[in-house]
């Protein structure tokens, strides 16, 4: 009997003893990302909208234009080397680059630019509409968007936007050129290689697609002949870690170089570590309530107000959100063209108190919050419960997972939604056609931008948001964004709260990786290892 | 005869040919593996399509256009009524097809044959490593019932059964993994060996073997060693448990007192015996311990990022990926109904009043 029970120890310590093979090391030439990255769907460029995709999309596929990391408002040339806007505002003409080749080895022409993007609209995937805002369908953008010859590439648009709009959104991942010749070679059914592109790369960018296991692992292999100079690393692996203290204890044992979703305490601690440096970047991402004006005290502007009083901004900075979080109350994130730093309120109980006094709520009233049920959102939502309790406010707060509590958002079924926004592309278009436009308040409207879920009808301040996208002059639109923004937060049914900052820990061993304001200006090509 | 204790049947059947009987059983047995598939499906199908979760929002993501939201719905047949979503799902996997995943563009087929591999051979070790001790510990209990054995097996089963396996992944994470260094981090593999031998069974202990490449084999191990233990450790405190119980029952039987008082040795009583007669009730224990790992400890999945079944299940439930879940279910499904018909061989095999 013993020995039956020592034999069967000695089976198990045997299986023990073969041990880590390796040393913890990373290879040299390889930089090893734990991260999060469940949330790719796809690999194709004109279906991309999470962040990891778009983080993807940025290393395989360059675009017609990109702008300064550390200064949005300089857009510079990418694979355009220039272009020039006509007198009438609607007609685009870029110089394609030479020299530049794909991964397959085919050159990149005009004809791929337009054949790109063309197909990005026929297609009409989730980002499609960042191009079709301006007017492209599947019936006209043949002759929209044309490549005269293999150097030109001819963009004619609906309405005189202003030139910074139709820019940015050729920023946004969905502009990626693809490799037309290639993805002729793998179409079906005329899919323009869609089927085929959701799980394959036919870029021209600094890395290729080497492999993506979905939920598991995606893989890179540096392109030697980038136009823009060979990436300073041979292989990037990134390995999909969906618990933070896992990815933490990876990154101290060396056999992460990077970590991408650690909690701020644990950021915390590892600050005072030697050989790990953490990296931040305020993202254009804000966290806010949404009121939903449906219910009848948020029917009255000072209710609004008073419970734009009733959050302890600097508080839940300075405590769970340390170090992730900035406080920012406008609707235009920093670093984008038109923003504002003004922080009118602060946690005021009297002052909260007196609005709802006056509003005919001395006493307060029950209400509901639903929240998606995992960190931050709910650490918020429990805050704001305590501070709303102060100013005499009951708040009962619905925890759901994601999709349930966007389902019912989107439905206009909630009281209270507490979320989060980040931008589409890096215009303050994206933002103000979403929070301070609602073009149709009815129940079945087509369009349902936030305005509209929380049934927000303000057609006087939609008008206006048209007409700043349509302002030319860069100084004169940034202004009318300053003034949108300073009447929404006074009157709006939104309690915008923080900015989102992407706080990345890495070895002090690797350098050169930059860490843009959007998912898609992460890029790791010049990044080198010591 | 065969037909002896059917008589009255077979008169009431007249002279009609019949098919013979061990045909007419495994008839039987398809159409009972048939009604429970069947019945598996509907429920997941119904429940998948009654939670307020909205499916297209998953694909689409939430910033698309009315129109694009719209085509997406009709693509996923989801403006047909439910009987007819579940007619043509049904008419599909008859097919073999499983239709596409909405998370992962892939057939659903391809992402199970992808991440079961991971979740079998973990649940496999896992479960050799709760038999391997959870048997002799169980019988050790019962044997030396009441003294300092007894209640170490009992106090080590009452931690299998209460500490979160989150916490005890952590712990092990920290213990062995970073502190000790006694066994490689989360994950398959080191990064180094990624992709460098070719997938046969998707399984890495089997695959490096048949690649020849024992390097690989013991990195694998030194990675599946920790999470496989974890899991050995709670399917062991039921196991040594149930041994217990089982064992207590038949050493206070009167086979046993005769066999003792006849002289037979100690050990040949306890194995030989009382032993031989649990294996039957041991087996249906293990089966359902094994049954349950393989349906993918999804925290022990996470802990360890293992792209394993139970992650993927999870996953494609909170998205409202439906095609995922009924392909998950279908093959947890099925392992249940393989694992019993399996134990059932095996009772055959080991109980002569069942053969």
């Amino acid at each position: 009997m013993k020995k039956t029970l020592l034999a069967a120890v000695a089976a198990v310590a045997l299986v023990w003893s073969a041990g880590p093979a390796a040393d913890a090391a990373t290879p040299d030439d390889t930089l090893v990302m734990a991260a999060q990255i469940d949330d790719i769907i796809s690999l194709d460029p004109a279906e991309i909208f999470e962040f990891s995709g778009a983080e993807y999309g940025a290393q395989v596929y360059d675009r017609l234009v990109t702008y300064d990391v550390n200064n949005v408002s300089d857009i510079q040339p990418m694979v355009a080397e220039s272009w020039e806007v006509s007198d009438d505002g609607k007609t685009f003409t870029f110089r394609i680059r030479e020299g530049i080749t794909f991964h397959s080895g085919n050159p990149l022409t005009a004809h791929d630019a337009a054949y790109s993007l063309q197909r990005a609209v026929k297609l009409d995937l989730s980002p499609a509409f960042i191009l079709t805002q301006f007017g492209f369908t599947k019936d006209n953008v043949d002759q929209m968007i044309t490549a005269p010859d293999d150097r030109t590439l001819v963009l004619q648009i609906d309405q005189p936007y202003a030139p910074t709009f139709v820019l940015y959104c050729l920023t946004a991942g969905v502009a990626s050129i693809v490799d037309s010749k290639l993805l002729q070679e793998h179409e079906v059914d005329g899919d323009m290689g869609h089927a085929w592109l959701k799980n394959n790369s036919a870029g021209s960018g600094p890395f290729m697609l080497q492999q993506w296991r979905p939920s598991e692992a995606l893989s890179y292999t540096a392109f030697k002949d980038y136009w823009r100079g060979a990436p300073g690393l041979d292989r990037v692996f990134v390995r999909h870690v969906p618990e933070a203290a896992t990815q933490r204890l990876l990154l101290e044992q060396g056999d992460v170089d990077v970590a991408r979703d650690l909690l701020a305490d644990q950021l915390n601690e590892l600050r005072n570590v030697d050989g790990i440096v953490i990296d931040e970047a305020p993202k254009g991402t804000l966290w806010y309530l949404g009121l939903n004006v449906k219910r009848e005290p948020f029917q009255n502007e000072k209710v609004r107000q008073a419970l734009k009083y009733l959050v302890d901004y600097e508080g839940m900075v300075n405590t769970i959100l340390a170090g992730q979080f900035k406080v920012h109350q406008s609707f235009i994130p920093e670093g984008v063209l038109g923003e504002i730093d003004d922080e009118p309120y602060t946690f005021d109980v009297e002052k909260a108190k007196q609005l709802l006094a006056e509003a005919g709520y001395p006493d307060g009233f029950s209400i509901t919050m639903d929240a998606r049920n995992n960190s931050p959102t709910i650490d918020m939502a429990q805050a704001i419960q305590g501070t709303f309790a102060q100013g005499g406010i009951n708040l009962e707060i619905i925890p759901g997972d994601g999709g349930q509590t966007l389902t019912k958002y989107r439905a206009r079924n909630h009281d209270i939604y507490i979320g989060q926004w980040g931008m589409d592309y890096q215009d303050p278009h994206t933002n103000a056609d979403t929070f301070a436009a609602n073009p149709d308040n009815a129940d079945d409207a087509a369009a349902k931008p936030l305005a509209w879920r929380n049934a927000w009808d303000i057609p006087e301040m939609t008008e206006r948001v048209r007409a700043a996208v349509l302002e030319r002059d860069a100084a004169k639109r940034a202004r009318l964004y300053e003034e949108l923004q300073r009447e929404h937060m006074e009157i709006s049914p939104f309690v915008i709260m923080f900015q989102e900052i992407e706080v990345v820990a890495r070895s002090a061993d690797v350098e050169g990786l930059i860490w843009g304001p959007s998912f898609d200006s992460n890029f790791y090509w010049k990044a080198t290892k010591n | 005869m065969l037909n002896l204790g059917r008589t009255s049947l077979g008169k009431a059947a007249g002279q009609r040919r019949r098919l013979p009987r061990p045909v007419r059983n495994a008839i039987g047995v398809l159409v009972s593996l048939g009604l429970t598939f069947l019945g598996l499906l509907m429920v997941t199908f119904l429940i998948g399509r009654v939670v307020p979760i909205d499916p297209v929002l998953a694909v689409v993501g939430d910033r698309a256009s009315p129109e694009v939201y719209e085509r997406v719905r009709i693509e996923l047949g989801l403006d047909r009524p439910l009987y007819e979503q579940f007619w043509i799902y049904l008419s599909n996997v008859v097919t073999g097809d499983f239709g596409q995943s909405a998370l992962t563009s892939r057939p659903v087929l391809e992402d199970i044959a992808r991440v079961f591999p991971a979740t079998l051979e973990l649940a496999t070790l896992g479960t050799l490593i709760g038999v391997l001790l959870g048997v002799p510990m169980g019988v050790l209990a019962a044997v030396r019932q009441g003294r300092w054995q007894d209640q170490m097996v009992r106090v080590l089963g009452l931690f299998g059964y209460s500490l979160p396996i989150f916490w005890l992944g952590l712990v092990g994470l920290l213990l062995f993994y970073a502190r000790l260094g006694w066994v490689s981090g989360p994950g398959r593999l080191d990064v180094f060996y990624e992709g460098m031998i070719p997938t046969v069974t998707g399984m890495i202990l089997v695959d490096s073997l048949i690649a020849g490449d024992l390097d690989i084999f013991r990195n694998a191990l030194g990675h599946i060693v920790l999470p496989a233990s974890l899991l050995g450790y709670f399917s062991l405190a039921y196991i040594s448990r149930m041994t217990r119980s089982f064992m207590l029952e038949q050493l206070r039987q009167e086979y046993v007192t005769t066999a003792r008082v006849k002289g037979v040795s100690h050990g040949r009583v306890i194995w030989r015996h009382a032993f031989a007669n649990i294996r039957v009730p041991l087996i249906t224990v293990i089966a359902l311990s094994y049954a349950h790992l393989l349906e993918g400890s999804v925290l022990t999945e996470t802990v360890f990022a293992w792209p394993g079944l139970g992650q993927y299940l999870t996953n494609s439930l909170l998205k409202a990926d439906m095609n995922a879940v009924l392909g998950s279910t279908v093959v947890v499904g099925a392992v249940f109904i393989g694992l019993n018909m399996l134990s059932d061989l095996l009772y055959r095999l080991l109980d002569p009043r069942a053969r």
